[in-house]
Formats: structure tokens, C-alpha cells, sequence
């Protein structure tokens, strides 16, 4: 892609600082990653591994004791963390929306539908509340939830999980925003309404060329929905790229461990492979890779030197010591290490 | 919906009955009844003619359903010192009570949702910590002492307000505040954590997701839901205001219920104390089963649930 | 606003041992000193009130009536903080009083405590028509405002120091009983209580040494919260004149006495006993959230 892309994290990290500094969480450490104008970009990872953090890091609505400690976000041009509060409340829900994890937790009980929907255009807009709601209409036929008409006047707990999800998805477009970022937003649905709405996002996207950040710890969606994927582990990124290169040919250990830890069609022989250990306590990271204690190719430098990020291809990222050291030399790198 | 409210009763008719037999119980339980239920300083033979007058001669299942077919009638026995049936003079009490009780709640939800939103969103800051502290107290102050501690004040320092007695609106000022101390923190209290609960929900989160500012973040989103839990409890709290402005009432000569309570107690007028902790033990279990069915209307989700 | 609230330059880490020194103050450093050395004062002097006080409590001098305390025109260092109506020493009343709340309290609060805790542990383990009746009736006694239920009692038994223990305990034994059962049936399901059912251990046994000694953190915390309350209760019921009888000197019953002379502004009569009580139960609660804290989260909500 030729150009500036529409968002790009430089080296951005989010701490969780308790405790009057003394424990500090690293949910996101230097993480870069780019997204350009009408792609999607999956971020996939254990639970645990940043990926909501990181989410909510770019829309600035962290909790209160996570705060951003140094980097960059390059949103068309502009520097998100130099943003004041009031400059990034115009930003978040008008350029860049979000839509979160439970349909069911996320609308507000005591109020219609058409009063949350029309919330955001009215805020940003400066419309009237008749245009306004006029608007939300129109987001509820889009949305494809049937008689639009009389739904805008009923409450969340009149409509079923699947409709909820979607009304939902309707307030993150109600200001066609340039950016969607989707935190695993169909964990709560059933398959068949899962595959509906992932539909429904992606006829979305294509009719407003919108970017979509799609939060999932589900590889079938990704290979469903994304063009670009980004691997994060301990709220460090260690393999982004094309889904096709990756799917196909993952490079870090832990990208092969979770490409193998998913059931193939017509392989029915194949061993599923857990990964073995428990992610690391992110208040207390070892000095190397993050990944080393658990990774089955570690040699002794993954333990005491942290990878460095590495760009293998120009659309290619890799944190991992394996492609600095080609395998074959690294018997000579544990004995020169032993030497020193 | 129907099954659940018929359920309700049925526990607060039990409740009645329960109540009931622990005052008929403990009555009986600590000593002879007729001592309390002659007027101070009878004879012998007034205390025979009361054991008979009352049936204390017969089984006691017999005086159980005496004591219950008296009560159904609305009947509490009659005032040693006022020679009046005991439901008269409550119920010429209750409205003072009840002004006393309101003018109180008004105060300390003045003050408890106030700086239990501002606690709640400052919170583990210095607003926080304050509000902390006025709770511990709200809670940690005897009423009484409060309230002689104002009369100290404002009636015998400043001479602004009257020391005591109804009549005028200034009479309620003190009373009300100190009876509304103690429900103030509690409210504010309530308010704090039912804020908070709130603030961590999901939809708040969408809320600001969607670019809200932070004053209608918490004035439209947060502050109506937060207020459910507080108003229900501040309905019971009424109630139990009422019951439990004894103290108040007898700092402040307020012509209310508790002030009867106290009369009761000094003039050893059994009948009098008896009906006052019946029929408040009674409201307060009404007051409950009203709660839960208003909830069970308010709330679509108690409605689908049950 | 100039500065985004959420980002932040991150401070240098501080060296090692200097962290571990603060590891420990945040584990303790909030312990609540002040009130503790209240609360143990107030103990001390309750127990050496004979040596400590300077006058009899219960009997003063007809001629030394209403004199203010030491500072004020009239005082002086005979009575520090005064005499009241009848003559008597405020400060020895106090010191005195202090026994009475002492004693009063902590042993309401441990009737109260047992009973709810045997009452909880029986109908929370045993379940069916136990657990119905007494669920039943904790839910009534808990619907009554426990002060009129108090003065009730107080009423028909008569006044008496005993007595007032006796009625503090009916009167909150159903506050135990609710969390104690609510614990109960979560420990019931738990793995160490089941091995004991399995490996043959009687329904009694496994009360007392399986369940009971899992619930003692909850009824400590509950019972140092309760005791705020139950002296606030004892001061209400002195004040009304159903609790401790004249002339026994206690704070509840010197504030009624204080009354009379109030309004011709006698204030320390009515001050001193008041800022006793709410020293020591303002020391009760804190010491009580602190306990809530650190020995059981599950009470946190309380």
C-alpha cells in the first residue's frame, strides 16, 4: 500500500501502574502495527495477552490505573496520545468507534434503542433529536433488524442477543466512523448468528471503506474476515503480516504453536497440540523472551536477551531470535554464551 | 410475576405472625405479664382481677389466640396515662412522625447522593477519602448526641432556633438533622458503591466509547441506574426513620411516635409500648413486601426471572 | 485540560531494597494505630478504674454541684472536668462509664456472636426445616429496627447491666446468623468438607472442626464492626432509661443526666460523655474495616 496508513502504533505501551508504582503490568510493551483505509486487521492472543488493552489504549478509555507510558498513534496524520482529553472525546465514537465483548452488558437498560443510537450522532453531529433518530432508523435497516419502526422505541431487554449485538455494531457506524475496532464481538453469539454478523460487518466495510480492527481469539474467524494479522503474547507483538504468509508459513514458535493448537477439516489424525505452561505474570516479565519458558525451540539467548523486532519482508514482523541465529548456528551461540 | 408476589405475601404474613409471637412470647417468657399490666403500684387483688380480665389464667395457646383476636380487631389495649384506645394515639402521633421522617429523608438524600457520586468518581482520591471519613461519622455519632450537641449550638449559644416542641417550620430544622446524620451517611454510602458498580458496567464503557462527554457519562448513563438500589432503600428507611426517631423525638420534646414510645417506657404504660413496636414492626414488614413487588413491576428483568 | 489524564512519563524504577521496605508498609502500613491505642486505652482505664479515678462515681458533695471544668471561671483542678447535678466528679463518672461500655460491649457482642454463629452454622450446614426456621425467623428480627426492639425488651425485663448484654444479644445475634449461613453454604460444597463426609465424620464433627473454625475470621470482623453498634445501643438504652440504672455511671445514662442542664448551658455535662462514645466507636469502626480488609474479602460488600 502506497502512502501513510490510517493508523500506526509506534512502540506503544500501556502500563497498569498499582500499588504507587511498585507493581507495573506490562498489558501493552512497544507494540507497532499498522492499518490501512478499508483493510482488516486481526489481533489475535491468549486471553491476558493485551489485546483489549491495547484496543482501549486507542480509543483512550482506559481504566483508571492503566496509563500510557511512551509511544506513538498515527491516526490520518495525527498523534492520538498528544490528544486532550475533549480533543479525543470528538475523535472517539465520530473517526474511530469500537464495539465490545457483550451485546447483553453493553446497551443501557433504561433507555430505547433509538435514544442510544441516535446518542452518538447527536453528540457529534449537532442535529436535531428528530434527524437524529431519523438516522437510527436508517442504522436499524442496516443492521438488517426487521421493522425499524417500532424497535427504535423498545428497550435492550425486548430484543435477543443476536439483535442486541447488532444494534450494537449499528452505534459504532452511526457516525461512519473511519475506523471500527471489534473487541471479540461475537463471543456470546451462537454460530449461525455469528456467521450472520460477521457478514453483516463485512458488508459494512465494503459499503464505507471502512478500516476494521478485529479482536478475536478465534483463528477461523480471522482466516474468515482479515487481510493482515498481528500476533500478540504478553503484551508484546511478536508476528504480524499478511493472514495468507502466516496462516501459511508462521515464523514464531508461538505462531506455529497457536496455528497448530486448531482442529483441520479432513485431518482427523492430527494431534492437537496445547500449548504447554501458563503465560508469564506480566508484572514480573523475564529478561528475554517472553515466550522462552514455553517455547519448545528456546536456546540460551531467548532466556537473557530480549528479541529485537525484526522486518524479514517489508510487510513482515517478527520478534524471535530463531531468524537472527539460523538454527544451525546456534549450538556455537550457546557455547560462546557459556564462554562469557 | 403473580406467583412471585403471592410468595412474597405469604412470607410477610408469616413474618406478621412471627413478629407477633416473639412480643406475645417474650412478654410472657421474662416475668409475670399482669405486672405489666396493671398501672403502677396495684394491689393484690388488682393483679388477680388483670389475670382473670386477661385470660393469664388459662393455657397459654388460649391467651396466644386471645392475644391475636384482640389484635385483629385493631385493638391494642387501652393507655394507662391517657386513657385512650393505643391505636388513637399512634395514629394521632404518625403525622408528626412522618413530617419529622420526610423533612430528615429530604436532608439526607440532599446530602448522600451528592457526595456519594462525587466520592464515586474521585474515587481512592481526596473527595473519597473525605466522604469516607463523614460516613465513619455519620455512623460512629449517637443522634442524641448530635442533637444536644445542636441545641448546645443553635438554642442555648446562638439562640437562633427553638430548643424543642412542634409548631413552626424552625422546630423541624435541628430534629431533622439529626436523625437525617446517620441516614446520610448510610445513603452515601449506598450511593458510592451502587455508582461504582455501575461505573465498571459495560455500557458506561460503551458511553464513552461513543465520545460522550464525562458529564453526561455520568448525569444520563450512570447516575439513573445507580439511583435504583438507593431510592428503594431510602423508601425503607422512611419506615424505619419513623421507628427509630425515639431518641430524637425525646431530646427534642417532638410530639411524634417515638416521643409516645418514650412516654410509654417513663409512665411504665405497657400497652402503649407494646402497640408502638407492633404496629412498627408491622409497617416495616409491609413496607418490605411493597418494595419487592414495586420491584417486581419496575424491574422487566425480576418480572421475566420469577 | 492541557495534560491527557491517562498517559503519563513513567518514574525510574527505585532500587530493590528500598521496594522491598515499601512492600511491607503497604501490607501494613495502613494498620489502624490511633484507634487501636484508643481502644486499648479505654480497656486500660476501664480495668484500673479504681486506681485511676480520682472520686467516688457515685457519690459527690451537694455543695461542689455544677462546677465547670478547670479552665473556665468557677473550675478548678479538684474537679478537671466538672461535677454535675449531684456533685459528682464528671471525670471519675467517665473513667468509670469507660467499664461499663468495656464490659457491656464485648460481652453483647460475644452472646450475639455465638448465638448467630451456632444458629448460622446449623441452618447453613443442616439445611431443610432447621435452616427454614431459622431463616424465618432471623428474617423477621432482622425487619425489626433493632432499637425499638431493644427498648421493647428492655422495657418488660427491667433495667440492669445484665440484662442489657442479655437484650444486646437477642436483639443482633441475626446479624451473625445471615452471613455466617451465607458462608456455610459455600464451605458446604467445599472439597476438604466433602473428604470429610466421604471419609465417615459425623454431621457434628464436622460443624466444629471443619466448618466453625473456617467461619471464625467472618465473626471476628463482624463482631469488631458490631461493637460500634452495640455501645451506640447501650448509650440509647441508658439515655432512655432502660439500660444501666442510676446511679452506676455510664456515658449513656450521664448524657440523660446532662440534660437538665443543658439549656442553662452546663455543656461539659453533655460534651465529655458524648466525645467518649464517639472515640470509641468512631475506634471500633475503623479497626472493624481494616479487619474487613485484610482477614476476609468475601465481607467486603458488607
Amino acid at each position: 500500500m502506497a502512502g501513510e496508513p490510517l493508523l500506526r502504533l509506534d512502540k506503544l505501551s500501556t502500563h497498569y501502574i498499582a500499588g504507587g508504582g511498585l507493581r507495573v503490568v506490562r498489558a501493552v510493551d512497544e507494540v507497532s502495527l499498522s492499518v490501512n483505509a478499508g483493510e482488516t486487521l486481526g489481533i489475535v492472543g491468549e486471553s491476558g495477552s493485551g489485546k483489549s488493552t491495547l484496543a482501549l489504549t486507542i480509543m483512550r478509555v482506559l481504566p483508571m490505573a492503566a496509563k500510557i507510558v511512551g509511544g506513538h498513534m498515527w491516526f490520518e496524520g495525527e498523534d492520538l496520545v498528544q490528544k486532550t482529553d475533549a480533543e479525543m472525546r470528538e475523535i472517539r465514537g465520530k473517526r474511530i468507534a469500537m464495539v465490545l465483548q457483550d451485546p447483553m452488558a453493553s446497551l443501557n437498560p433504561l433507555f430505547s434503542i433509538g435514544n442510544q443510537i441516535a446518542e452518538p450522532i447527536r453528540v457529534h453531529e449537532r442535529v436535531s433529536r428528530a434527524s437524529a433518530w431519523e438516522r437510527a432508523r436508517g442504522l436499524l435497516k442496516a443492521v438488517r433488524i426487521p421493522s425499524p419502526e417500532t424497535r427504535v422505541k423498545q428497550f435492550p431487554h425486548e430484543m435477543s442477543g443476536g439483535m442486541r449485538q447488532r444494534i450494537v455494531g449499528a452505534i459504532g457506524m452511526s457516525c461512519e466512523p473511519r475506523l471500527l475496532i471489534a473487541d471479540e464481538p461475537t463471543t456470546s453469539l451462537d454460530l449461525t448468528i455469528q456467521a450472520q454478523y460477521l457478514n453483516l460487518l463485512r458488508d459494512l466495510q465494503r459499503e464505507h471503506g471502512l478500516a476494521l480492527i478485529f479482536i478475536t481469539h478465534n483463528l477461523g474467524i480471522v482466516a474468515k474476515m482479515c487481510d493482515q494479522l498481528a500476533v500478540m503474547y504478553a503484551g508484546r507483538l511478536v508476528e504480524a503480516g499478511p493472514v495468507s504468509r502466516i496462516f501459511n508459513a508462521p515464523e514464531h514458535p508461538y505462531t506455529q504453536a497457536l496455528l497448530n493448537s486448531i482442529p483441520r477439516m479432513g485431518e482427523r489424525d492430527q494431534r492437537l497440540t496445547a500449548i504447554a505452561g501458563q503465560p508469564p505474570d506480566l508484572s514480573a516479565l523475564p529478561p528475554g523472551c517472553a515466550f522462552a519458558q514455553r517455547c519448545p525451540q528456546a536456546f540460551h539467548r531467548c532466556r537473557s536477551e530480549a528479541p529485537p523486532v525484526l522486518h524479514p519482508r517489508p510487510d513482515h514482523t517478527l520478534r524471535c531470535w530463531l531468524s537472527v541465529d539460523a538454527p544451525a548456528e546456534r549450538p556455537r551461540v550457546l557455547a560462546g554464551a557459556a564462554a562469557v | 410475576m403473580g406467583r412471585y408476589i403471592t410468595r412474597r405475601a405469604g412470607y410477610c404474613l408469616l413474618s406478621l405472625f412471627l413478629l407477633s409471637l416473639t412480643i406475645f412470647f417474650f412478654v410472657r417468657v421474662t416475668g409475670d405479664p399482669a405486672a405489666l399490666l396493671v398501672e403502677p403500684g396495684a394491689s393484690a387483688e388488682d393483679i388477680a382481677a388483670i389475670h382473670h380480665q386477661f385470660g393469664l389464667d388459662r393455657p397459654l395457646w388460649v391467651q396466644y389466640g386471645l392475644f391475636m383476636w384482640t389484635l385483629f380487631h385493631g385493638d391494642l389495649g387501652q393507655s394507662f396515662y391517657y386513657q385512650t384506645p393505643v391505636f388513637d394515639l399512634y395514629m394521632s402521633r404518625l403525622p408528626n412522625s412522618l413530617m419529622l421522617a420526610a423533612v430528615a429523608m429530604i436532608f439526607s438524600l440532599i446530602v448522600g447522593i451528592p457526595s456519594g457520586i462525587l466520592a464515586s468518581v474521585r474515587v481512592g482520591r481526596f473527595w473519597d477519602s473525605a466522604g469516607k471519613m463523614f460516613a465513619l461519622l455519620g455512623l460512629s455519632l449517637p443522634s442524641f448526641w448530635v442533637g444536644l450537641v445542636l441545641i448546645l449550638v443553635f438554642s442555648v449559644y446562638l439562640k437562633w432556633l427553638p430548643s424543642s416542641g412542634a409548631g413552626t417550620p424552625l422546630h423541624l430544622l435541628m430534629p431533622a438533622f439529626a436523625l437525617g446524620w446517620y441516614f446520610a451517611a448510610a445513603h452515601m454510602r449506598l450511593t458510592r458503591s451502587s455508582m461504582l458498580d455501575v461505573l465498571g458496567s459495560e455500557y458506561i464503557k460503551l458511553a464513552r466509547l461513543k465520545g460522550l462527554p464525562e458529564a453526561l457519562v455520568i448525569a444520563k448513563h450512570a447516575f439513573k441506574n445507580a439511583l435504583i438500589p438507593v431510592i428503594t432503600l431510602a423508601g425503607i428507611n422512611l419506615v424505619i426513620m419513623v421507628n427509630v426517631a425515639v431518641v430524637v423525638e425525646t431530646v427534642f420534646a417532638w410530639p411524634g411516635i417515638g416521643r409516645l414510645l418514650y412516654e410509654g417506657i417513663t409512665f411504665r404504660d405497657f400497652p402503649v409500648v407494646q402497640g408502638v413496636v407492633l404496629l412498627g414492626g408491622a409497617m416495616i414488614v409491609l413496607v418490605n413486601l411493597l418494595v419487592d413487588i414495586l420491584y417486581a413491576t419496575i424491574d422487566p428483568r425480576i418480572r421475566l426471572e420469577r | 485540560m492541557s495534560t491527557p489524564s491517562d498517559v503519563v512519563v513513567l518514574p525510574s524504577p527505585s532500587p530493590t531494597p528500598r521496594r522491598a521496605v515499601r512492600r511491607l508498609a503497604i501490607r501494613f502500613g495502613d494498620f489502624p494505630v490511633i484507634p487501636t491505642a484508643i481502644l486499648l486505652a479505654v480497656a486500660l482505664v476501664a480495668i484500673f478504674a479504681n486506681q485511676l479515678a480520682p472520686h467516688n462515681p457515685e457519690i459527690g458533695s451537694l455543695t461542689a454541684r455544677f462546677k465547670p471544668p478547670f479552665w473556665q471561671t468557677g473550675g478548678s483542678m479538684k474537679y478537671i472536668l466538672g461535677t454535675d447535678q449531684l456533685g459528682r466528679d464528671v471525670l471519675s463518672r467517665l473513667i468509670f462509664g469507660a467499664r461499663v461500655s468495656m464490659v457491656v460491649g464485648i460481652m453483647a457482642v460475644l452472646v450475639a456472636g455465638v448465638v448467630g454463629t451456632v444458629l448460622g452454622i446449623l441452618s447453613g450446614y443442616l439445611g431443610g426445616w432447621v435452616d427454614q426456621v431459622i431463616m424465618r425467623v432471623t428474617d423477621t428480627w432482622l425487619a425489626l429496627p433493632a432499637l425499638t426492639f431493644a427498648i421493647f425488651l428492655a422495657a418488660i425485663v427491667g433495667p440492669s447491666m445484665w440484662n442489657i448484654v442479655i437484650i444486646l444479644g437477642v436483639t443482633y445475634w441475626t446479624r451473625y446468623a445471615r452471613v455466617i449461613r451465607g458462608e456455610v453454604l459455600s464451605l458446604r460444597e467445599r472439597e476438604f468438607v466433602r473428604l470429610a463426609v466421604v471419609a465417615g465424620c459425623s454431621k457434628w464433627s464436622i460443624m466444629a472442626r471443619h466448618i466453625l473454625p473456617n467461619v471464625v475470621n467472618s465473626a471476628i470482623v463482624l463482631g469488631s464492626l458490631m461493637l460500634g453498634v452495640v455501645i451506640i445501643t447501650e448509650a440509647t438504652l441508658s439515655f432512655l432509661g432502660v439500660g444501666v440504672p442510676p446511679p452506676q455511671p455510664a456515658w449513656g445514662l450521664m448524657l440523660s443526666d446532662g440534660k437538665q442542664g443543658l439549656m442553662v448551658g452546663y455543656w461539659w455535662l453533655t460534651v465529655f460523655p458524648g466525645l467518649c462514645i464517639m472515640l470509641m466507636v468512631l475506634s471500633a469502626n475503623l479497626i472493624g474495616d481494616w479487619l474487613r480488609v485484610k482477614l476476609d474479602p468475601q465481607l467486603r460488600q458488607l
